[in-house]
């Protein structure tokens, strides 16, 4: 039995139909990528999954429960959260900011209009750990504006906020956009930890890091998934290398 | 970042409220009676325009519709007293009861809008307010209404004597200003903050945005009621055209000169707003010249505000009026 499940699912912006009958699932612990080229429909999905957008029909579950009519916030709750492929970051704070606000989302009563939050000592604590999980440390870090930080790091800090909520399925848009070869492999040791607490549903461009990381991969063509299968099913399918890895192997 | 200049100045609050606590004596030994009245309408506007900040600044929120609010709150203490209610400390709590209601409701439906359709929206709502407050014959219709009812403060005090509301007037100023600064840095008051930083994420990250901040904008405008009721009581009188959108817009104004998103932005516009109100008309007819050339040059040379200039925070901490508007533009 999968942990996330996603069956059917279809959005039409008018008369394109960008997701046309999608059905993907993830196991426990498992890395499911979802490969396409661009255009192919991969961020409209993520957009479906994660709440952003309606969808038209088709429906998600997340560990046995019907999650397709929560609203983005709520499915946060319910164990799903993500990552964005454009860094999207609270800019004008500092990483410490940042972090304090992802706690402080699922750390108690928010409606609190007293008590100075930037004192409570045990937010601090688990903003600390939160911002370590990723590899953020050392006050020189944490106290710098967040939009002042470099990529790789500000990549980082996307993660560690989607990490706040303890998800049960993390939806990760894309983590090595634009990054560097060490960088990338980088996160690909980060995302190797990650897996050993929760379900990873990846986005990525970067083949050789797909490869590294994938249990299964799924290919997403003009809005429809063409195939799924295991690495090596993968990269030996020629309908595949057609559509995608012929054009669009190399990426950085 | 708690520069320096917060300490060193750490006693001019503290200096503030002994001078305001002492000005009533004061003008009462000069022979200045009419200014304690003066200051006193400076405190309630200073009241109003910090829970605009608020909304404006902090929320993110641009609405043009704030004095809708007050006129609410005034017309709310209007219906209270004709149903017999004299404890002016019931009838203020039942003015800002009422407009926390109004503005519930209210912020249900414009809150689903964003950007200059927010704005549009509060403003059409505080019209309707304000036609409302025309054509209500029994509270005076547009000849506004005159409070004939004594009102008193219970133990004897009598809201008439001015220096006794002053005190209360004072006292609200304090606890309403150190609330909304002690709000901003509370939790609450980060993710107001962070909603107008990025929605999206906010919401990625788990926040119910639209329930904070329909709760943000309930605060502000119930607050903005209370101003209301308070100028209700000191004037004994109030009409329509206080409702009127060009009174909202002038909130505005004030809040973006002082310097929008900044604790003392507001307090700052108010006071430089009312002092010049009050007394450029005395020096000369013609005074809307001088005021217009002030508001062109404070957006020319600090666009954030007044603030601005002297705070250390960075002007990104606040949104600023004129920020906005090129944005949307």
């Amino acid at each position: 039995m999968s942990l996330f499940s996603a069956k059917g699912l279809i959005k039409n912006f008018h008369s394109l139909r960008a997701t046309d009958n999608v059905s993907i699932d993830v196991n426990p612990n498992e890395v499911h990528a979802l490969i396409g080229p661009n255009g192919a429909g991969k961020s409209t999905l993520v957009n479906l999954i994660s709440g952003l957008l309606p969808v038209d029909a088709g429906t998600i579950t997340l560990d046995g429960r019907d999650i397709t009519g929560l609203k983005a916030h709520e499915r946060v709750h319910a164990g799903l959260s993500r990552c964005f492929q454009v860094t999207n970051l609270f800019k004008d704070i500092s990483v410490m900011d940042n972090l304090r606000l992802a706690v402080q989302a699922h750390d108690g009563n928010n409606f609190k209009v007293f008590g100075i939050r930037n004192n409570e000592r045990l937010l601090n604590d688990k903003a600390r750990e939160l911002g370590a999980k990723v590899g953020l440390e050392g006050d020189a870090v944490l106290d710098s504006i967040a939009g002042s930080l470099p990529h790789g790091a500000q990549r980082q800090l996307d993660i560690a906020l989607a990490l706040a909520a303890n998800p049960k399925v993390l939806l990760l848009d894309e983590p090595m956009a634009g990054m560097g070869q060490d960088e990338s492999a980088r996160v690909v040791e980060m995302i190797k930890g990650l897996r050993q607490h929760m379900a990873i549903l990846l986005i990525e461009h970067d083949m050789e890091a797909v490869f590294q990381l994938a249990d299964r991969i799924s290919v997403l063509v003009y809005g429809k998934v063409i195939t799924t299968g295991t690495v090596d099913q993968i990269r030996n399918d020629p309908k595949v290398q057609e559509v995608y890895l012929g054009s669009e192997t190399s990426h950085g | 970042m708690p520069g320096n200049t917060t300490k060193t100045f750490a006693w001019v609050p503290l200096l503030g409220i002994i001078l305001l606590a002492g000005f009533p004596y004061f003008s009462e030994f000069f022979g200045l009676d009419y200014y304690t009245g003066f200051v006193m309408r400076l405190m309630i506007l200073m009241i109003i325009v910090t829970s605009l900040n608020f909304l404006l600044g902090y929320g993110g929120m641009i609405a043009l519709g704030h004095a809708g609010f007050i006129g609410i709150g005034s017309y709310a203490m209007v219906a209270l007293v004709e149903a017999g209610i004299t404890s002016v400390w019931l009838l203020w709590l039942g003015a800002t009861a009422i407009t926390a209601i109004g503005a519930a409701l209210i912020g249900l439906v414009v809150l689903r809008t964003r950007g200059i359709y927010f704005l549009m929206s509060t403003l059409a709502f505080a019209e309707m307010v304000y036609y409302v407050a025309v054509s209500l014959r029994r509270y005076g219709g547009d000849d506004g209404y005159i409070l004939s009812t004594p009102l008193t403060f219970g133990f004897g005090f009598d809201p008439m004597d001015t220096n006794t509301l002053y005190a209360v007037v004072l006292a609200a100023f304090i606890l309403a200003f150190a609330f909304f600064n002690r709000m901003v840095d509370s939790r609450f008051g980060k993710t107001i903050t962070g909603i107008r930083d990025n929605p999206v994420r906010m919401q990625a990250l788990g926040y119910p945005t639209f329930k904070l901040q329909l709760q943000a904008f309930v605060i502000g405008s119930a607050v903005a009621g209370l101003g209301g009721a308070m100028m209700m009581t000191q004037n004994g009188f109030i009409s329509p055209t206080t409702i009127h959108w060009t009174h909202s817009a002038e909130l505005m104004v004030i809040v973006a000169l002082g310097g929008m998103g900044y604790k003392w932005g507001a307090i700052l516009g108010a006071g430089l707003w009312g002092v010049l109100k009050e007394f450029l008309p005395q020096l000369t007819e013609y005074w809307h010249w001088p005021m217009g050339l002030l508001v062109i040059l404070i957006i020319l040379f600090a666009p954030n505000g007044l603030w601005a200039l002297v705070s250390r925070e960075s002007a990104t901490q606040s949104g600023g009026l004129f920020k906005f508007i090129r944005r949307q533009a």
